[in-house]
């Protein structure tokens, strides 16, 4: 596992309240193993992608091979290894929401944003995906940003969309007020 | 007479005002099934469940109360309830709209299975996506804690049971039972084989597993609310409780519909519930249950004789919403994921979209479907940017049928269905679609792949 050792020295450390979490989290499973996603997620949600001294860390905590902890990070969609833009933007393009116009809606974002789809954008705001069906298919297109569910994003409204997820660029509270029903933010 | 909806997952969730938080659960009549339940033996409550005739609403259809009998309770070893909320099948959000808007009917149908299993541990798989939903059952979890609803000594009977919510990683097939359970193991989701690993007798850790749909938690619930025998009333025999039908794509109001079981058909549903087609299109087909159910065609008939014997001449607006009759057309009622399509929708692009949904999807390890599902995606894709040929049809059908019943689980027909109900209905179509291509005509402006 000599791979696993070399992480970018930019990297910046897990927080200490992520790290304190782990014990918590290992302590609800029969088996210490099935803590490995958990923790991932953590990871993820602190720093926005996993890291190979993360894995390292995660298999010492479930007593794990660093390569069992990579299996996992390889094999699921929501993790990453590489950082991504400051806004996450993951447009829905399984048939329902394709018959509701997702292609389209995707060559517009990726015009608005300045970003080809699978790519960050140059200035790294954004990071504009296709992913697979996301559980609201009667409310498509569907796009997931960051923590939050955008529902009914036509190709009509692409334009407008794209120009609120720049407006939250310049927001400061985004993110971090409590979701209130019915809103994206809910429903994330 | 126009369809009506009978919500009763449904109906808390709709009412104006109506809050996940448990002192609005407990203002709607919250917990008082478990109360019931609890008050009953653990063989009465899974005799209840049987005699109720529910059927699991995770896909498969199979019966809740045998799915329990199957349970090896003699290994000595501790039995496990997972809850599978992963609704990763595309055309399916049903369950979505219980976790975001009433999670306590979910943990009460949790708490009353776990006691008639008798598992002191369960787990809930939730979908990696719903990343509120995790914190907003969190949240609800700790609420019936409190209040004794989980946890130690659930009601002052003696009996505990925890709950833990467990994030997937945004795979499909982590929805497939055994997946799932390698899932929360820690691993990849690579399905198990069965036998031996049928997860009532080997499931999570090896130990004895119950794995069932958060909608059918929910409606257990109602079940011990009615009690099995009221509750086998609403419905059809053979088919009890009602449906969600989660209508998406090309309809005028597309949205959840919740309809007693067998008492609306397709046509009732699709244009009085839903408002028909949009202005100036026709319906074309409709997948029925998800993206994996076989394709139904507007205009074909649908002849056969149901299992008791009823003699059957249905058009597709014909078919009666239940499971029996739906299967008796040769595909499922699925999860109720119902995707229509209209005469705006080139068809060869819908295939090719969920072709490429099933090859990002396989997990890999059995060749027929890690090959099968990429040639599937590559060949239908090929034909969507000009490069067919006549040949690729009859390929395509070849290859599925190369890939159904040659896998370790179900997603191996999920990749196959699509292709072998499509194939032989919209054939002249595809060709049509590779000759327009060739000559560069022009075809449908809606993109799909």
């Amino acid at each position: 596992m000599k791979e696993l050792s070399n992480s970018p020295a930019s990297t910046r450390a897990l927080k200490p309240e992520t790290l304190g979490r782990a014990d918590g989290i290992i302590a609800q499973y029969p088996q210490k193993r099935s803590a490995t996603m958990p923790l991932l997620h953590l990871i993820q949600e602190d720093r926005g992608h996993i890291t190979q001294e993360d894995m390292k860390w995660v298999a010492e905590k479930v007593e794990v091979t660093p390569m069992q902890v990579l299996e996992v990070v390889t094999f699921y969609p929501m993790f990453r290894q590489n950082p991504i833009g400051r806004r996450h933007v993951r447009v829905c393009r399984t048939l329902s929401c394709a018959l509701r116009g997702s292609y389209s809606l995707m060559e517009s974002l990726e015009k608005s944003l300045n970003c080809p789809r699978g790519e960050t954008s140059p200035d790294g705001d954004f990071t504009l995906e296709f992913v697979e069906c996301i559980a609201d298919c009667g409310c498509g297109p569907v796009v997931h940003v960051d923590h939050a569910m955008h529902e009914n994003v036509t190709p009509a409204s692409a334009d407008a969309f794209a120009a609120k997820l720049k407006a939250t660029l310049q927001d400061p509270s985004y993110g971090q007020n409590p979701p209130v029903p019915g809103t994206p933010e809910w429903n994330g | 007479m126009p369809a009506v909806e009978r919500p009763l997952i449904y109906a808390n969730l709709r009412q104006p005002g109506y809050t996940v938080d448990l002192d609005c659960y407990l203002k709607h009549g919250g917990y008082d099934a478990l109360k019931k339940a609890v008050a009953l033996k653990p063989e009465e409550v899974c005799k209840e469940v049987e005699l109720s005739g529910l059927r699991g609403r995770g896909g498969a259809g199979f019966p809740t109360g045998m799915k329990w009998k199957f349970l090896d309770r003699k290994s000595g070893k501790p039995i496990y309830l997972v809850v599978n909320a992963d609704e990763s099948e595309p055309g399916t959000y049903k369950d979505r709209q219980i976790i975001y808007k009433d999670p306590h009917q979910m943990l009460e149908g949790i708490a009353i299975t776990a006691w008639a299993i008798q598992a002191k541990q369960a787990f809930i798989y939730i979908r990696g996506e719903f990343i509120h939903g995790a914190k907003i059952l969190e949240r609800a979890i700790a609420e019936a804690k409190a209040k004794g609803f989980l946890g130690n000594n659930i009601l002052g009977s003696g009996y505990s049971c925890e709950v833990v919510i467990h994030r997937g990683g945004g795979c499909y097939v982590c929805g497939e039972e055994t997946g799932l359970i390698e899932s929360l193991e820690g691993k990849r989701g690579y399905p198990r084989i069965k036998p031996p690993y049928f997860p009532a007798v080997l499931g999570l850790y090896n130990c004895p597993t119950i794995v069932n749909n958060a909608e059918t938690m929910a409606q257990v619930k109602h079940v011990l609310a009615f009690g099995g025998a009221e509750f086998a009333k609403i419905g059809i025999p053979g088919d009890s409780g009602t449906h969600i039908w989660c209508v998406s794509g090309l309809v005028k109001r597309p949205g959840l519909y919740e309809i007693e079981a067998g008492k609306a058909t397709f046509g009732e549903l699709l244009n009085d519930l839903c408002g028909g087609p949009l202005d100036g299109r026709k319906f074309k087909a409709i997948i029925p249950g998800g993206s994996s159910t076989k394709i139904l065609k507007v205009g074909e008939r649908f002849k056969g004789k149901l299992a008791n014997g009823t003699e059957f001449d249905w058009a597709m607006e014909d078919i009666p919403l239940d499971s029996n009759s739906i299967a008796a057309c040769g595909t499922g009622l699925g999860t109720g994921g119902t995707i229509v399509l209209d005469d705006s929708v080139e068809m060869i692009q819908a295939l090719s979209n969920l072709n490429a949904f099933y090859a990002h999807e396989t997990c890999g390890q059995c060749t027929p479907c890690r090959e099968g599902s990429l040639w599937l995606s590559r060949i239908s894709k090929r034909i969507t940017t000009g490069g067919g040929l006549e040949t690729d049809v009859p390929l395509l059908l070849d290859i599925a049928n190369q890939v159904a019943g040659r896998t370790i689980c179900a997603h191996g027909e999920a990749v196959a269905w699509p292709v072998q109900s499509a194939v032989p209905k919209f054939k002249d179509e595809y060709l049509e679609s590779i000759r327009k291509r060739q000559q560069g005509e022009a075809v449908s402006t809606l993109k799909l792949i």
